[in-house]
């Protein structure tokens, strides 16, 4: 076995046993948080880093997913679990409606940025003026810790679940550096002209894309809605989680596989420490902007460019 | 022979301009053509409603018995129509093979073999030592290979070349030179743009010029530079009569 397929073993024996290690609820808390947020920041990844289609909404697929799986639960007695599927669905519906929508309609860089910002805006709107959800109060869960609820009375369940949805994620980002549909979407990424002229079906890809992100985000609001066993329209549509989610994937390293999980957590790391040290509200929020700020002026690969660009692996300036 | 590529009466106007004005167009199965005309005589324009990028407001165009007016550029494509930018559009945060290899997953699914035939079609243009260089880090030279290469790779039936020789050095240019004659030998059509005459002049079979969207002259390449609407087309009125009405062997 390769090198790195040893490392990747290693690690994977090392998450496996890590709840164990860490003693209290707070740090698997903490942990599972950090990889729950890699995997949000996977499915922004996916779409933003590895097609080049910057959004600002991605929180659209997530709260759709949460509310989803919710409603069928509290308001109509479904399964969670079986709602998870449903969710999925739903994401992955949102994706292709708008990626349909926008892409059609030629829109590019900013303005596909911008677009995805309003639509998770009028889902939140809507969320909040609509009779289903319960508007501004909120889907409260009733909380019943048995696993065939989605509810766990030990927190390591919920680490367990995240590491699973993260693995799944790394793999499809994996799958990505390696097929032929990743490197449409690297070309598509790099320069939708040329990638035209050699065949490819850009609408068709960036769809495909945006539909699989979707789905990803959708699986994601399921989860966050039965670990808190509660969602309203500023949760489940709050402009903070799409932040998140681009944020984690830039710090690490947008369009490479692992640069959402390095990048969530040392977001998280850093969110953590400042908190604990200090009673200023709002502190982690102002330390998240600096960092973004950095990134974006000096690391435009991430961390994880930073280590390439040292080992002289691949020094290939951003164009 | 046999036309693999057929353009009736292509027209395509912006605004009051008539960049492309009811341009006929035919390249024989297996030959080198070109299209050539001062500048902005809307070569590329030409081009890109060829290959589907621009609308044509009229005409057909029929690729290997197929009319495929109309279709979207990546449909053209695959069906084995491929064009090259005269402005390099390389995907810079890609390597050279990775770049080729964009166009050999047009062929096929499998990562081997794109990757087999991408690292061929790189010997075949002389990028074969370069296969892990960015292609944000080439020169224009290789830039323009790398824009021949990645065409290439997608199998095609007929090539569509605008200007690869554009901003060579002379050493450059040969060598293009016998890449291009390289291609043809492989069996793939040619229709290039060029400004570089000596190339047009060695390598192509046929000569369309073009000049304010109109196609003025066609025929060999010597008839071509004995004709005397081409030469005013490229020199200005009266240009012909004061070279002494236009030497054959000019």
């Amino acid at each position: 076995m390769s090198r790195v397929g040893l490392l990747a073993l290693g690690a994977l024996a090392v998450a496996c046993v890590l709840p164990h290690l860490l003693g209290s609820n707070y740090a698997v808390n903490v942990v599972t948080m950090i990889l729950f947020t890699a995997f949000l920041g996977q499915s922004w990844n996916i779409a933003g880093g590895f097609a080049g289609q910057t959004s600002f909404g991605h929180v659209v697929f997530f709260g759709t997913g949460a509310y989803a799986s919710t409603i069928l639960h509290v308001s109509h007695g479904w399964s969670p679990w079986a709602g998870w599927i449903v969710a999925i669905g739903a994401g992955a519906l949102v994706g292709l409606v708008i990626g349909v929508l926008s892409f059609r309609a030629g829109l590019r860089g900013s303005y596909f940025a911008l677009i995805t910002l309003a639509f998770a805006e009028v889902f939140r709107i809507v969320a909040n003026s609509v009779e289903f959800t319960r508007g501004g109060l909120g889907l409260l869960i009733r909380a019943d810790p048995r696993p065939e609820n989605f509810q766990f009375r030990n927190p390591i369940w919920f680490y367990y679940l995240a590491l699973a949805l993260v693995l799944a994620s790394l793999a499809i980002a994996f799958w990505l550096t390696r097929s032929r549909f990743g490197a449409q979407l690297a070309a598509i990424r790099e320069n939708e002209d040329a990638a035209r002229a050699l065949g490819i079906d850009v609408l068709r890809a960036k769809t495909v894309c945006m539909t699989i992100s979707g789905a990803m985000a959708g699986a994601g609001g399921t989860f966050y809605a039965q670990k808190y066993l509660y969602v309203d329209p500023s949760i489940a549509y709050g402009v903070e989680k799409s932040v998140e989610m681009l944020l984690v994937s830039m710090i690490g390293g947008a369009g490479t596989v692992f640069g959402p999980l390095v990048g969530a957590a040392m977001l998280m790391g850093l969110g953590e420490i400042t908190r604990a040290s200090s009673n200023t509200q709002g502190l982690s929020l102002i330390v998240y902007g600096v960092i973004l700020i950095v990134i974006v002026a000096y690391l435009p690969d991430g961390v994880i460019g930073l280590f390439r660009r040292r080992s002289g692996e691949r020094g290939a300036p951003r164009a | 022979m046999r036309r693999v590529l057929e353009v009736k009466g292509l027209l395509r106007a912006f605004g009051g301009l008539k960049a492309v004005d009811a341009v006929d167009l035919d390249v024989a199965e297996g030959s080198i053509a070109a299209l050539i005309g001062p500048n902005g005589a809307g070569k590329t324009t030409c081009f890109a409603a060829i290959a589907g990028f621009v609308r044509a407001d009229a005409g057909r165009v029929v690729f290997a018995g197929q009319d495929v007016s109309g279709w979207p550029p990546h449909r053209i494509a695959a069906a084995g129509m491929v064009r090259t930018f005269q402005i390099t559009q390389p995907f810079g945060r890609l390597s050279v093979l990775e770049n080729i290899m964009v166009g050999s997953y047009l062929r096929t699914g499998d990562r081997r073999a794109a990757t087999a035939a991408a690292e061929q079609v790189a010997v075949q243009v002389g990028m074969g030592a370069m296969l892990a260089t960015p292609a944000s880090d080439l020169t224009v030279a290789g830039r323009k290979r790398l824009e021949l290469a990645r065409a290439l790779a997608t199998r095609p039936l007929l090539l569509l070349l605008d200007e690869v020789m554009a901003g060579l050095n002379p050493t450059e240019i040969g060598e293009i030179v016998d890449v291009v004659r390289d291609i043809r030998a492989s069996g793939v059509t040619i229709l290039l743009i060029e400004h570089v005459m000596q190339a047009v002049m060695s390598l192509a079979e046929r000569v369309h010029v073009l000049n304010q969207g109109r196609i003025i002259a066609r025929g060999t390449p010597r008839e071509i530079a004995g004709d005397a609407r081409v030469v005013e087309a490229y020199l200005g009125h009266g240009a012909a009569a004061r070279l002494g009405g236009g030497g054959a062997d000019a």
